[in-house]
């Protein structure tokens, strides 16, 4: 049971039942039923196109993460299914279609979804599910195959678009982040080269990654003159379309404790949705990720996160989408992301190390699956055990975060292995 | 289950069978396909309605919350910010200025284009800031847009308009 | 920490809706809903969860078209791909873990804009096992559902028919049921039988309409109310993923039930439970669902349909609002319309249909071809 230091309830904890009788002093949230830890995770490789089945990757995922955990899916109480659109899938209802692969037969099983944001997502929602004492142990999965959609990925997003006013001017997806990237560096004055660091990084990065599917050791020139897809979006400004699925199984202190001697702390977790109108926000900043940030570390108690946080995974879908979440996640100010990656502060040895993963543009974009990248490689961070990957400073608090819809939804998650 | 500090490194292993485009053509793999005949008609509701027929008037219509000051553009019926019924309809310019922009080489379905599409968010005139709708642009050379350019609605001939975003065939700069 | 329902709102329930798209239809239930609860949803909501699925919408991430009309842009936000009840968990859970204090729950039915209803449910199937097997309207998996339930639990046509008439009747004094009628057992066995052994006035149609709750924890509800209506057990349960392996007996049902009853503290549902609204997208579906809340043995409901037992002056009246074969199939919003009659129906506000009770059960099914399911327990 953790009590806010400035918490003015009236409040005794008896036989784990909370018994508060004052009255109601708004602004004061976060008495949860009890704390959430993470114990396992596991993911599938990120590839293009992958033989299994939605169902066979869930499964895979699901299983890495239960060895991890050393626990077998009759442990499991609960399971939360994160996915995006159905319309990769070719699949109406696709939580439902996807539940036997992902061990949700024959238990609570719901799916969330916010999008591209729901990586980072379907942990908030097991959080809630074990905070809120309904489970002890929750599984969280996430799967995306974006192959099965022809004649491209690309081609399911068109259903994104409001269908009346935007559908008609034959939109591609990749429009939105190229307008949102041009004015992010008109705004700045931030030239493409210092963008496209982190692509070289992240790619580099991603070559310790077992399950990369584009690990490659590139040069700031290779990005400027690979193929123009947007402008300035080019080809290796953009993560993949992949295939893949990952898992994380998130318990109760209790369970923990059997489980393992250092697990990583949920601490934080925060999440907030922009107005559908995108056209109608300056979108220099990412202000979706700013509140969500704020609400996850006001719950973290995080005052000054560029110097509490040791390790951060930011969604990095598009390389300037690195340094516009680091800006909206207050880990550098505004304008500054690219100054700290020129710098190399945001490398695997630098003071504030992110996307040690490889991220989404080394290791793979499959929409919510990249949960692998994102929450599960925060906790084998901070659990000590990315192996080749492990960050060189000294690790206890990190944040991870994703992002999602039309420029609209952020989605932050912070960990730490103290309690 | 097992307690104790594990010392190992994740993920253990990488599973998974990639396949190439080579094996789909091949038809090494097997696969099923689908063409879902799947459709709808979705109601424009009041103020899209209202917005899209004065666009075959010729007319770019807008909404205007009198508490927040907003001009909104596309219109809506209520003030997403002070959660209020608009006040009033008004009209706004069919001119505007380039917010950001982007050259765009490929099509919906990722396909290249022979010729770019100029895509850009452009704020109105006469609605508030940052008020845009995103749009294409026409008669410029992709070089020469620029953040900041202003430019002005390119209109189909009035017989041609079926009340679409597609009545304005693009946005040209206003100069010269 | 209990959770309350401190406001509702709806709009419709319509065949159709022509005048308004599917944010307005949104907009209306939710001022109706922040009005009824007294809350500025710009300043005092912490949390809003849309229940929706895309294929339903016709968009490939609905989620976008979610925070305007429900005042919640820039606050914390979310799909939850389920009926309205999972929402109401979400929600549940949510104020149970203190990450709100006030959530907004939401689920709609633009049913109208879908012109390939049958097509659409027949895209949830396996693609590879069951998408193209028959050419039949995917009704047809109810059906087959049904011949198993019938036969197993000697159900006979007329009990089926005595569902139909009792709801279609019900409808009549629910001004928000398009699909009420003054029909009898033996109308009901003149309809043509379209899915042997499912006739076709058993079959909900689809309607329009959306629902809007307001959830707190118990200390804003004392705030805004000395009579709040709690929700007092929500459970949720998947049985497997395809038609051609669940139990064709609502398993889902019962262990949702199982789990909402705990939390609920309640041991004996069929005396502690005052009344119920049941999923009745299909006649059969009522009669398996009671059973499965347990609400009546097994091999008695039927016969206790006859006898008027869950009529709406019975000992425990069902769906007295017309259920879905009265109000119509509300997609997602089924759930919503079920927890909205048992509020309404609690907090006396009922209207002509207004009965007598302190503890009502919702129940939703995920509509074919699911084996998923959800309960929620409300009582005052």
């Amino acid at each position: 049971m953790e009590i806010h230091p400035n918490c003015k309830w009236n409040s005794s904890c008896f036989r784990g039942v909370m018994v508060m009788e004052v009255e109601r002093i708004s602004g004061l949230k976060f008495h949860k039923k009890q704390d959430v830890a993470i114990v396992g995770a596991g993911m599938t490789t990120f590839k293009r196109r992958l033989n299994e089945t939605g169902k066979e990757l869930s499964y895979l995922a699901v299983k890495q993460a239960l060895e991890e955990a050393e626990m077998e899916l009759s442990d499991i109480e609960m399971v939360v299914m994160g996915s995006a659109p159905d319309a990769f899938d070719g699949l109406h209802m696709k939580g439902e279609y996807l539940l036997d692969g992902s061990g949700g037969s024959d238990r609570p099983y719901m799916r969330v979804f916010v999008g591209g944001g729901t990586g980072v997502f379907a942990p908030i929602a097991g959080y809630w599910h074990v905070a809120s004492g309904l489970a002890d142990v929750c599984l969280v999965v996430c799967e995306e195959k974006m192959s099965s959609s022809h004649p491209h990925p690309q081609s399911a997003f068109k259903y994104i678009w409001d269908p009346i006013l935007d559908r008609p001017l034959n939109p591609n997806l990749i429009w939105i982040f190229a307008l949102e990237m041009n004015r992010y560096m008109h705004v700045h004055n931030i030239k493409h080269e210092d963008i496209a660091l982190v692509s070289v990084k992240n790619k580099a990065n991603a070559l310790d990654h077992p399950c990369a599917q584009l690990a490659e050791k590139i040069t700031v020139e290779d990005v400027l003159n690979s193929e123009p897809m947007a402008l300035p979006v080019r080809r290796l400004d953009v993560s993949p379309p992949s295939d893949g699925a990952a898992a994380l199984i998130m318990v109760a202190p209790h369970i923990a404790r059997q489980i393992t001697d250092n697990p990583v702390w949920v601490t934080g977790v925060g999440w907030a949705l922009d107005t559908t109108m995108w056209t109608n926000r300056d979108l220099y900043f990412p202000r979706y990720v700013a509140e969500a940030a704020k609400m996850a570390y006001k719950m973290a108690h995080i005052t000054d996160p560029r110097k509490e946080i040791d390790v951060a995974e930011p969604y990095d879908p598009f390389d300037y989408k690195e340094l516009h979440h680091m800006e909206g996640l207050g880990l550098a100010k505004k304008g500054e992301a690219p100054i700290l990656t020129r710098e190399g502060v945001t490398a695997r040895d630098g003071d504030l190390p992110c996307s040690p993963s490889g991220g989404l543009l080394g290791v793979g974009n499959p929409i919510a699956a990249t949960m692998g990248v994102k929450a599960c490689e925060l906790y084998w961070q901070l659990a000590y055990r990315a192996g080749k990957r492990q960050v060189a400073k000294e690790v206890t608090t990190g944040v991870c975060q994703a992002w999602g819809d039309l420029m609209q939804v952020g989605t932050v998650v912070v960990m730490s292995n103290k309690r | 289950m097992a307690v104790g500090k594990k010392d190992i490194s994740a993920p253990p292993y990488a599973e998974g069978t990639s396949l190439s485009d080579e094996d789909i053509k091949k038809k090494k793999v097997t696969y099923v396909e689908d063409h879902p005949n799947i459709r709808y008609s979705w109601t424009a509701g009041q103020a899209v309605s209202k917005f899209l027929n004065e666009l075959k008037k010729g007319k770019i219509a807008a909404t205007k919350c009198n508490k927040c000051r907003r001009i909104m553009v596309p219109p809506r019926v209520f003030c997403e910010l002070c959660y209020k019924p608009i006040d009033e309809w008004v009209y706004v310019e069919d001119t505007g200025t380039v917010q950001t922009f982007s050259i765009s080489y490929i099509d919906p379905d990722a396909k290249p284009l022979e010729e770019p599409v100029i895509v850009a968010v452009i704020s109105i005139d006469g609605a508030s800031k940052n008020m845009g709708i995103m749009h294409v642009l026409g008669e410029v050379k992709p070089e020469d847009v620029y953040i900041g350019m202003k430019v002005k609605a390119v209109w189909k001939p009035e017989d041609e308009r079926e009340g679409s975003v597609t009545d304005i065939k693009y946005w040209k700069p206003l100069e010269g | 920490m209990r959770v309350a329902v401190l406001g509702v709102g709806y709009s419709g329930f319509n065949t159709n809706t022509p005048d308004l798209n599917w944010k307005e239809l949104m907009l209306e239930a939710a001022v109706r809903a922040y009005e009824d609860a007294g809350i500025n949803p710009r300043k005092d909501v912490d949390s809003v969860v849309t229940c929706a699925e895309d294929f339903w919408e016709g968009f490939a991430i609905f989620d976008e078209f979610v925070p305007d009309q429900l005042g919640g842009v820039l606050k914390p936000t979310c799909t939850v791909c389920s009926d309205f009840l999972y929402g109401v968990a979400t929600a549940y859970m949510q104020i149970k873990s203190g990450l709100a204090d006030i959530v907004v729950v939401e689920a709609h039915s633009k049913a109208s804009d879908i012109l390939t209803f049958g097509e659409v449910i027949k895209f949830a199937m396996d693609p590879v096992w069951l998408r193209d097997i028959g050419n039949a309207h995917p009704y047809y998996f109810a059906a087959l559902e049904m011949s198993q339930y019938v036969s197993e639990c000697c159900i006979n046509e007329e009990q089926i028919a005595e569902v139909v008439v009792k709801n279609k009747n019900n409808a009549l004094l629910n001004s928000s049921a398009p699909y009420g009628a003054k029909v009898t057992v033996e109308d009901v066995l003149n309809s043509p039988m379209v899915f042997d052994p499912m006739r076709k006035i058993e079959i909900a149609p689809v309607s329009d309409g959306a629902v809007v709750f307001v959830l707190g924890n118990e200390f804003v509800a004392r705030e805004i109310t000395d009579t709040p209506v709690w929700v007092k057990g929500v459970g949720w349960w998947s049985e497997t993923s395809n038609y051609d392996t669940m139990s064709f007996n609502a398993m889902y049902a019962y262990k949702a039930a199982k789990m909402a009853y705990k939390l609920a503290k309640i041991t004996n549902p069929a005396k502690e439970v005052d009344f119920a609204e049941v999923d009745d997208r299909f006649a059969f579906k009522e009669l398996q669902h009671i059973e499965a809340l347990q609400l009546s043995r097994k091999y008695e409901t039927g016969s206790l349909m006859q006898e008027g037992y869950f009529a709406r002056d019975g000992e425990l009246p069902v769906n007295v609002s017309g259920g879905n074969l009265g109000v119509g199939n509300l997609l997602e919003a089924t759930g919503g319309q079920k927890a909205l009659e048992v509020v309404l129906q609690l907090r006396g506000l009922a209207g002509k249909r207004q009965i007598e009770a302190e503890t009502g059960v919702a129940q939703a099914w995920r509509y074919i071809p699911t084996a998923s399911g959800t309960v929620a327990v409300f009582g005052v």
